[in-house]
């Protein structure tokens, strides 16, 4: 984590190497007042701001380019067909997929891991099998599995985590065992801010031949992805959760994974040949794309990839840890409160309770102050009791967040306090 | 004129109508200028609740949803139906509050007749929200149905 915080300036617009101010001004949304007062949006592990180089493109793509792809053969048809796949080759290279094939669209982190589930999971899991699902996971890497259990006969089994939110990478490996098939892991936890030791715990998975489905809904805004050094055999990510639009999404598979499973959906695209009686599956990655997809916020999917590519992730990965370590402190100070997960390696998440108030009751109240933050479980309801609490207060940093409005956070948490004590 | 006299002094105890209830908490309201003014004195309710009797605290009693937990019951007293509610955060013991004010000791026929207009009125539409499954609306329609049980 950053030392440098106290040698910070905190009203300065340079934070690191990123110009904030200037990031700002390409995010619309955030020049508003809510309840009056200037937002401050600190709600971006739910989902993160769009820059207007995305919404344009939404917009270009419908004023010059709409039209149905791939089975077209006009030039409209054309052009929306090169445009959507070019978003998957750019995708393809920013996550360092082998080629673009192996990246499938789907509408979201969810829909990539139920379509694992169903396909990969219900063709493999038998009777007695195990998958190991981690302490820390969102109810989309949750539920599905336990559906997916329910249906083969096979067990969930969750890994522990220690207090500060990390996994226990001991306990893991006595886990480990031939019965093990699958294990399902984010990369990032939403609630918590854990970075996992994913890497690792694919090599150690890979050790006694099981698959392993990493959600990387939290992870691709902050963190370099290289699916190929993680050796990860699936990976599940949602665009609207680094800059690109709502509805669209992808799953990276290893090929021959992905070759050998079946379909997930049936319908147009995703066939060769289609008789009365029966049919033939397409290629990669139309084998998984059944029906017309969501080509505009694919194409624009593209935008967000290009603006993140421009400014750095490294830049951005040192601005947001600035954030967090200022944060950090600054909430610290405050009488009571107490920050849920303390991992080592964290992104910038905050998640914190306050003795004797319900975390309702702030959210309620910094809304009043045009701040946004999230309460409650966050999706991980197993994870909430498991900290033994009923939820938390969560400040979520993104590349456009300021000193500042870490400093007004804390100013408006006070002055909740003082109204709820 | 003597026997006016008596007669003006005679203090007849009417109960206030569910709309004069909620007239007054509208006016009660319009004092307030600044948004914590307005949470101050619902928080404020909320802490003064009178304390839910223990037995009422069972599961059929629970609203729950994703944010915080709300326990509302009734009872009838003199064919009036009477309520009582808790909840582990504050706000929206304090809105409960203010709805048991409105419709506590009001007979059945009433409270179903009756919409809580002063929601609106004093600025906490926002909390009527069908998302939230605990949200006032979900509490006003159980209001109405235990009045709605009672009539039946
Ligand atoms: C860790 C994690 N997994 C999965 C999801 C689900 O993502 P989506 O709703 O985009 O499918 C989220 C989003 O909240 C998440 O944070």
């Amino acid at each position: 984590m950053n030392t440098l915080i106290n040698d910070i300036e905190p009203y300065t617009t340079m934070q690191g190497d990123l110009d904030v101010q200037k990031i700002r001004l390409d995010f619309p949304v955030l020049n508003q007042l809510v309840n009056g007062k200037p937002l401050i949006y600190l709600d971006n592990a739910a989902t993160t701001q769009k820059p207007k180089q995305v919404i344009d493109s939404i917009v270009n793509y419908y004023q010059f380019a709409n039209a149905n792809i791939h089975r077209g053969i006009h030039t409209l048809a054309e052009r929306a067909t090169a445009e959507y796949e070019a978003t998957r080759k750019s995708l393809s290279t920013f996550i360092n997929s082998p080629s673009p094939e192996q990246v499938i669209f789907t509408r979201g982190t969810t829909e990539s891991i139920n379509l694992v589930a169903f396909t990969y999971g219900k063709s493999v899991l038998k009777l007695g099998d195990e998958i190991l699902v981690s302490a820390l996971e969102h109810h989309s890497n949750l539920v599905p599995w336990l559906m997916i259990a329910k249906e083969t006969g096979a067990v969930v089994k969750i890994i522990p985590m220690n207090d500060e939110g990390e996994l226990l990478i001991e306990e893991y490996q006595k886990m480990l065992s031939e019965k093990v098939k699958i294990v399902a892991i984010n990369h990032v936890s939403n609630s918590l801010g854990t970075i996992n030791p994913v890497k690792q715990m694919i090599a150690m998975a890979h050790g006694v031949g099981a698959v392993v489905v990493v959600d990387g809904a939290q992870s691709v805004s902050h963190l370099d992805i290289d699916v190929q050094d993680l050796d990860a055999d699936f990976y599940a990510l949602s665009s609207h959760k680094f800059y690109g639009p709502t509805g669209i999404g992808a799953l990276y598979g290893k090929r021959a994974l992905l070759e050998n499973m079946p379909p997930y959906q049936g319908g147009g695209e995703m066939i060769k040949d289609v008789f009365y009686n029966s049919f033939t599956v397409n290629e990669l990655p139309y084998k998984f794309e059944a029906g017309t997809p969501n080509i505009a916020d694919t194409v624009a999917l593209k935008a967000a990839i290009d603006y993140i590519q421009r400014i750095s992730k490294v830049k951005i990965r040192d601005h947001e840890n600035v954030l967090l370590a200022h944060a950090t402190k600054l909430l610290s100070e405050i009488d009571g409160l107490k920050i849920i997960g303390q991992a080592k390696e964290k992104v910038s998440v905050l998640s914190f309770v306050i003795d004797g108030v319900h975390h309702q009751d702030i959210g309620i109240l910094l809304d009043q102050e045009g701040i946004a933050v999230r309460t409650g479980h966050h999706c991980t309801q197993p994870l909430m009791e498991r900290c033994g609490i009923a939820g938390t207060t969560r400040a979520s940093f993104a590349m456009y967040n300021t000193l500042e409005e870490i400093n007004q956070l804390q100013w408006g948490l006070t002055k909740v306090l003082k109204m709820l004590r | 004129m003597g026997i006016d006299k008596s007669i003006k002094n005679v203090e007849v105890k009417v109960l206030e109508t569910i709309k004069e209830i909620q007239d007054q908490i509208i006016s009660d309201f319009e004092l307030f200028d600044e948004w914590d003014e307005k949470y101050a004195y619902i928080i404020e309710m909320g802490k003064k609740l009178a304390p839910m009797p223990e037995h009422f605290k069972v599961n059929e009693n629970k609203i729950k949803g994703c944010q915080s937990t709300v326990w509302l019951a009734s009872e009838v007293q003199d064919g009036r139906l009477v309520y009582y509610a808790d909840s582990d955060a504050v706000i929206v013991k304090g809105l409960v509050s203010l709805l048991i004010k409105v419709f506590s000791n009001h007979k059945a026929n009433e409270i179903i007749a009756n919409e809580p207009y002063f929601i609106d009125k004093i600025g906490m539409q926002q909390h009527l929200s069908m998302t939230r499954s605990n949200g006032l609306a979900a509490m006003v329609k159980q209001m109405k149905m235990y009045a709605i049980a009672f009539q039946s």
